[in-house]
């Protein structure tokens, strides 16, 4: 079980507490295991409707036109949502944090970008006449080339896949997120060895217990409660407002408890439509993803490519390391230009390395849009920095936990993004590791320590 | 054919709290006329247990018992705002908003009993047991219950208190990415030992040694299981898991978990873990974000075991049997 060690840093840990740092049970565990907990889905109202969605059944293509006639002669269906119901018809993710330019519509007008893109919405009294009503609704397209490959997307003669823009995120005129420190080009001229590689990901699910939805209720006040599962109820309020042209206080969010989010449930996607439906209908409606949807048309974790070139001296001290990293954002933006940015600030890992190069892209795609998922901007790019040192310490003949402490960073370094480290710790973990795993380090690595760098190496 | 063992290790950090920062927490607290204390917040537990460990906090700040202290989250009409539960935020922002509000409730709490007993509120303190004394004579005190009756009712005061925390926003240099983009960064290592079947390509993980480095556990039993349950995403992604098994073609994407693969019970590693604290000067009580960090020094571990155990180095995740078995193949000089 748990096992705190509390002899690291032990000048640093401050008075005893007694309350903080002790096991108390877990508040809602009791909840959970007996099944009362309640989650949104727990609620629910008299006259009900149910909104399913026509996905796109096309990477890429024009919509030449919608007919609905045979969805609303489906008994129990009562209406089709089009974009021509959205009033402001711009998903703004990220407008609250100062992120432009609004690049999803929150139905499409005249295009589709991804195979699974919400077209219209279709609310009936039953699920199941939701779901007949969509597989009625006939969408005419025509085809247009679709772009899957990162590296493809972003050569000058690819077809932009947006009416507006490029087919990646521009960072302050930049076609990447940049870091810069020092020269890696002059210490690869003088490095022992240069090393170069390449490492892909793909999509990954969140793979909540509880899929994403909403129940949106009309109250007589004529203001809106909202049942969601979301992670920010806040930010979920105040995009909802912008795209339906309410005031902010016709909102009310609930929720805060969740079956798993893992980044999955930031975006804002459910609640909107949902809301617009209950506006125009006037009756509760609830739009929870199915399993189908939840894997392949909510936002997965990015597929990452990243090539990885370092210079590196016989000794085991890294000189050199420059990062080239595309995030495939899919589709449309979400979150990714921010975890982009996030990639780039890990960069170069938990080492001080005196070079440091990153060109960090956020690029467009026909896929589902990606998004935030936990370690965002990180998690993928620690797999390709741990295993290209792996790789590098194998090369150079050096013990593994040698290489890395060697490398580690210490209180006062200068970060690659100019920031001074302080509350160091990667030496501590990595000599901890290494004895209880039973690797028994030389003296010279056993008397290191983050608080201070030895004057020379070696 | 055989079973290949091997060992792999990998180190990371992990920066805690929103990236660039700008993203501000609130909490409110107040206490009932009979002692209890109300945190009202419009945070989200994910199942994570963020209601517990605010709990904790304020308890530990207000010097009352735990079981004193509630939480009403999360609605947007009661609950103050909060910019969302992701990007090992929660713990951090959350926390020092609700040290901010408990110790400004706390200290009217401290007059109304100095006030009760004729005291200097300086001259008092509380046992954490449900009395507030004066130091070095705890028979000269008044409890929790009392207290709040005295406040409401006697006193007319409202024992309360209100707490923000953000970090300002960091804008980053666009020419050098000169920015700063953290509030902490916590650290781990993690040993895994695998085995690799090198007629069918499959690996299974048999340990993770794991140690942490998180400024303060804050219930060491919920870290702990962050830890396990981290490890098995890890397992999972390295492994398993993919919605674009032939990235990035898209076809034969999953639609259930039929289709999707994961790991099951059975092959979950066995598993040590220590963790170690360095308190993080701008944390509660220390604390960085243990939330996300737990499954990525597993995967690259994983990955490195797998080479040493086998000799194939797969740069693509997830680590599939195919594609071991295609690098096994590539050694052996037989055809793929």
């Amino acid at each position: 079980m748990e096992e705190i060690l509390t002899h690291f840093f032990a000048d640093e840990r401050g008075e005893p507490l007694k309350v903080v740092g002790t096991t108390v049970e877990r508040s809602d565990a009791r909840g959970h295991v007996t099944g009362r907990t309640q989650f949104y889905e727990d609620v629910s109202f008299p006259g009900m409707l149910h909104l399913k969605m026509v996905r796109s059944t096309r990477h890429h293509a024009l919509i030449k036109h919608i007919d609905a006639r045979d969805a609303l002669a489906v008994p129990g269906v009562v209406r089709v949502l089009t974009h021509k119901d959205v009033p402001h018809n711009w998903y703004t993710i990220l407008r609250l944090i100062g992120v432009e330019p609004n690049d999803e519509p929150v139905l499409p007008e005249d295009r589709v970008l991804f195979l699974g893109e919400q077209i219209c919405a279709v609310l009936a009294e039953t699920l199941a006449a939701a779901e007949e009503g969509a597989s009625k609704v006939v969408v005419e397209y025509e085809d247009l080339p679709a772009v899957f490959d990162v590296e493809e997307a972003v050569k000058p003669e690819t077809p932009a896949i947006k009416p507006h823009g490029k087919n990646y995120f521009v960072y302050e005129g930049h076609h990447c997120r940049r870091i810069r420190f020092g020269d890696v080009e002059e210490a690869f001229s003088t490095a022992d060895h240069v090393v170069e590689h390449r490492y892909q990901s793909a999509p990954i699910e969140h793979a909540p217990t509880e899929t994403t939805g909403c129940i949106v209720k009309p109250e007589g006040s004529g203001r809106f409660t909202v049942y969601s599962n979301t992670q920010a109820l806040f930010f979920t309020l105040d995009n909802m407002a912008l795209i339906l042209g309410l005031p902010f206080g016709k909102l009310r969010l609930v929720g805060g408890t969740v079956g798993g989010g893992f980044g999955g449930k930031v975006d804002v996607i459910v609640e909107p439509i949902a809301t617009l439906a209950a506006m125009l209908t006037g009756k509760p409606v609830k739009y929870a993803y199915s399993r189908h949807e939840e894997m392949q048309v909510s936002s997965p974790r990015a597929a990452e490519r990243i090539i990885i070139k370092d210079g590196v001296m016989a000794d085991g001290r890294i000189v050199a390391r420059k990062v080239t990293l595309y995030v495939d954002a899919g589709a449309y933006s979400r979150h990714s230009p921010y975890g982009t940015t996030k990639a780039a600030a890990h960069m170069p890992g938990p080492y001080a390395i005196p070079n440091v190069h990153v060109d960090a892209h956020c690029v467009y795609t026909n896929r589902t849009p990606s998004s935030a998922m936990r370690g965002f901007g990180v998690t993928i790019g620690d797999f390709d920095l741990e295993v290209q040192m792996d790789r590098l310490a194998r090369m150079l003949g050096i013990d593994p936990f040698e290489f890395r402490l060697i490398n580690a960073y210490r209180d006062g370094d200068m970060k690659a993004h100019r920031k001074i480290v302080e509350g160091a710790a990667l030496v501590e973990v990595v000599q901890e590791a290494a004895r209880i795993s039973g690797r028994t380090l030389p003296d010279r690595f056993t008397q290191m320590s983050s608080l201070t760098r030895e004057t020379a190496h070696g | 054919m055989a079973r290949l063992r091997g060992r792999g290790m990998a180190s990371v950090n992990y920066p805690t709290g929103m990236n660039l920062g700008g993203d501000p927490s609130q909490a409110l607290i107040h206490a009932t006329t009979t002692g209890s204390f109300v945190i009202s917040l419009s945070s989200v537990d994910l199942g994570q247990g963020l209601k517990t460990i605010m709990a904790q906090i304020a308890a530990e700040t207000l010097g009352v018992p735990y079981g004193n202290v509630m939480v009403d989250t999360a609605d947007t009409d009661t609950g103050p705002h909060c910019m969302g539960t992701f990007a090992s935020r929660a713990t951090h922002r959350v926390g020092n908003a609700v040290i901010m509000a408990a110790k400004e409730a706390r200290e009217v709490m401290m007059q109304v009993a100095a006030d009760e007993l004729e005291v200097d509120p300086d001259d008092l303190t509380s046992d954490g047991e449900g009395r507030i004394h004066v130091v070095g004579s705890p028979e000269k005190g008044i409890g929790l219950v009392e207290l709040a009756l005295a406040a409401h009712f006697k006193h007319g005061r409202t024992i309360s208190g209100r707490g923000i925390y953000m970090k300002p926003k960091s804008d980053v240099d666009p020419e050098t990415g000169r920015m700063d983009p953290d509030s902490a960064q916590a650290h781990a290592c993690t040993v895994a030992e695998v085995e690799v079947d090198d007629e069918t390509g499959e690996v299974f993980v048999l340990k993770l040694t794991n140690v942490y480095e998180i400024g303060r556990a804050m219930n060491p039993a919920m870290a702990h299981q962050q830890i396990v349950g981290g490890a098995w995403m890890g397992i999972s992604h390295a492994l398993y898991e993919t919605t674009e098994p032939y990235y990035p073609d898209r076809s034969h994407g999953p639609t259930d978990f039929a289709g999707y693969l994961m790991p099951g019970p059975g092959d979950l590693a066995e598993m040590r873990s220590a963790i170690i604290e360095r308190p993080a000067k701008n944390g509660p009580y220390g604390a960085k974000g243990i939330g996300e960090m737990t499954a990525n020094s597993p995967i690259p571990a994983i990955a490195n075991a797998i080479f040493d155990a086998c000799g194939v180095r797969v740069d693509e995740m997830p680590i599939t049997p195919e594609r071991v078995l295609r690098g096994l193949d590539a050694l052996r000089g037989t055809p793929a």
